[in-house]
């Protein structure tokens, strides 16, 4: 088959009148919201966030993190069907494109937001470092949007349709590399314990698969609700099954990374204080990185019988999970003190050789869902102005829908 | 004019004629140190220093103040979040009970992570060593503070009032230790902490220039067993430290 959706109906998001604006407005009253926090935190200066000079990327970039993270693997539904030719994902294939752009935005959005500058966003879109690998991410985000607004625009343009098996594997090629990028942010910090591990780039890609999917299929489903139908069941289950292939892979990534860590005499420190001994984060890590983030949702796809109803709870799970991992990774980091005299004990007026507290302001995390919520809007105009979504949403081989009328494309 | 008193004219005239030639000399000695404003910063000098710790008193903190008194770094009462570009570690060694002070701030690496990892370039290092940020260009992403494993860099959290000229800071940059660029660049020759310890009778703090072999802070490497802080991560850094 042809690397083409054109065989399947796809239509623009059915829900009109307040039915549409309502939930929108909702979303965009979130988003006001978010920029009043974003405008608060400037004006006043961070000291309205729970960050400070020891913990010094809060909330907003956990949430900008998971979103940026997640964006990448929401199209791993479009890259499934285009690039490993799984026909069944076809149909899919132009809402995950569109929803990887609005989840990418929306994390774009709370970083910039969350700069001491923002203003100052012209500079770092004209001055560059390229040994920075977070200057390399500028390039790497905006060729992403670039390269996957092309995709959706061959995937929908009938003429260009033949184009878009290459283009999409030029765009899984490209989610590769972002997402290595995204976790060498951390892993080239070679000052942290928690961090300064290569291991990171890989790991963050094979979250980044459950995370992405576990968000398409809740991004789908919410579609569905507000469409005021029901997502395919096969569909669903379908999904299912490869959101658990992934959580499964990002459980193997995550024992790798910390047995790496825990091989290192001089990190057992910090890894007995991220899993056991840290309070929040280890709770964080077990309860939620594992057991919501993996195990739940490994039961709930694996265990026979698995009905759609169990792949949205696992889907949900795996979000919860993967924003308790990006706690953990981001500020549990942080938390533990820097070795600068290795094998002293170290006191100071700025706080060395101490565990640092944090607790995040209402500002950041409102800041933070500001910048989902965004998302969210973005993606629901996407789909009610573009014909992303399919009818019915189901693989090429279900029925065609006779009414109403919508030209296919 | 008899023969005697022209050639007393003459000699007083050549010692007045020396005097001017070499009073300018003199001069450009006294201030060769300095910098002009349009002169860029020469590479052939890599400004540095010495921490005695042996010599550092526990408990003195005479170089954080005159730093904080330099700089215009004003204590809010929130520790947490205010600036601090030089502080005392009071370091314990918890199997001899041996103790230690020593104070720590940017340590103007020659290989600087906080530059490597600046995406705008706003984070860099000067010809002569001094590792600066550029507060037209920091974009306040604190990435360089995530990277620095001195903690020597501070975010600014709120707004600021009453900066000191020579000391450009404000709020949503990120800032350190500049080691006194304005005293050096006007040929002081010696940084605010360095100045306070020597004040306090300590002279834990020797400032210099490390490429030149005779420089007060050279003699004293060559003299002492010294170390660089994280010599695992190979920075070599423009701060030395004896006595650990």
């Amino acid at each position: 088959m042809p690397a083409s959706s054109a065989a399947v109906l796809q239509r623009e998001l059915q829900a009109h009148g307040w039915r549409f604006y309502g939930p929108l407005l909702a979303l965009a009253a979130v988003v006001a919201a978010g920029f009043a926090a974003f405008v608060h935190m400037e004006t006043e200066g961070h000291i309205v966030t729970g960050m400070d000079n020891q913990i010094v990327w809060g909330m907003p970039h956990v949430f900008a993190v998971f979103l940026i993270v997640a964006a990448s693997g929401a199209l791993n539904v479009a890259s499934v069907a285009s690039v490993f030719g799984r026909v069944a994902y076809k149909p899919l294939a132009r809402f995950s494109a569109l929803s990887a752009i609005a989840l990418l935005a929306g994390g774009l959005a709370i970083l910039v937001a969350d700069l001491g500058r923002p203003e100052r966003l012209v500079v770092a879109m004209t001055h560059f470092n390229f040994k920075s690998i977070f200057a390399l991410n500028i390039f790497l985000y905006n060729g992403f949007f670039a390269i996957v607004a092309v995709y959706l625009w061959f995937l929908m343009e009938r003429r260009m349709n033949r184009f878009s098996a290459a283009v999409g594997l030029a765009a899984f090629v490209w989610r590769i590399v972002l997402t290595t990028g995204t976790g060498l942010i951390f892993g080239f910090l070679v000052a942290r314990e928690a961090f300064d591990s290569a291991l990171l780039g890989p790991t963050f890609v094979v979250y980044s698969f459950a995370y992405g999917t576990a968000a398409f299929v809740v991004l789908l489903q919410a579609a569905r609700l507000w469409e005021g139908r029901r997502t395919e069941p096969e569909t669903l289950v379908r999904l299912g099954r490869l959101l658990g292939v992934f959580a499964a892979a990002s459980l193997y990534m995550t024992t790798a990374f910390y047995l790496t860590k825990l091989y290192m005499t001089r990190h057992h420190g910090v890894v007995a204080f991220l899993l056991a001994e840290g309070g929040i984060y280890p709770l964080f890590f077990w309860l939620g990185q594992v057991v919501l983030g993996g195990l739940v949702p490994l039961a709930l796809v694996f265990a026979p019988g698995a009905t759609p109803a169990r792949v949205v709870a696992a889907a949900l799970a795996v979000i919860t999970g993967g924003l308790a991992q990006m706690y953990v990774t981001i500020i549990g980091a942080q938390a533990w003190p820097q070795p600068i005299f290795p094998g002293w004990q170290e006191s100071s007026s700025f706080f060395d050789g101490e565990i640092h507290p944090y607790a995040p302001s209402a500002a950041e995390i409102v800041l933070g869902a500001g910048g989902v919520a965004l998302a969210l809007a973005l993606l629901a105009i996407g789909a009610k102005v573009l014909r992303v979504l399919p009818e019915p949403c189901t693989d090429s081989s279900s029925p065609q829908p006779t009414s109403p009328p919508a030209k296919p494309r | 004019m008899s023969g005697t008193d022209r050639r007393g004219f003459l000699g007083t005239a050549a010692a007045a004629l020396a005097g001017v030639a070499l009073a300018p000399g003199i001069r450009l000695i006294e201030f060769a140190a300095a910098r002009a404003p349009e002169e860029p910063a020469s590479a052939k000098v890599r400004w540095g220093m010495l921490i005695d710790t042996a010599k550092c008193a526990s408990g003195c903190d005479a170089c954080v103040r005159a730093c904080a008194t330099e700089n215009g770094l004003e204590a809010t009462g929130r520790p947490r979040t205010d600036a601090q570009w030089i502080r005392k570690v009071e370091l314990k060694d918890p199997k001899s009970g041996r103790q230690h002070s020593a104070p720590v701030m940017c340590q103007h690496c020659a290989h600087p992570p906080c530059v490597d990892v600046c995406p705008t370039g706003a984070s860099f290092k000067r010809a002569d060593g001094i590792v600066l940020v550029d507060m037209h260009t920091c974009i306040g992403c604190r990435y360089c503070i995530m990277a620095c494993p001195y903690k020597a860099r501070s975010f600014v959290h709120e707004n600021l009032s009453g900066q000191r000229p020579e000391v450009p800071r404000g709020k949503g940059c990120v800032e350190g230790c500049t080691l006194c660029v304005h005293k050096v660049d006007r040929g002081d020759g010696i940084t605010a902490c360095a100045e306070a310890c020597r004040a306090a009778g300590h002279e834990a703090i020797v400032f210099g220039d490390l490429n030149d072999p005779e420089s007060p802070v050279s003699r004293r490497l060559r003299e002492l067993p010294n170390r660089a802080l994280r010599e695992d991560l190979r920075l070599d850094p423009g701060v030395r430290y004896a006595g650990l």
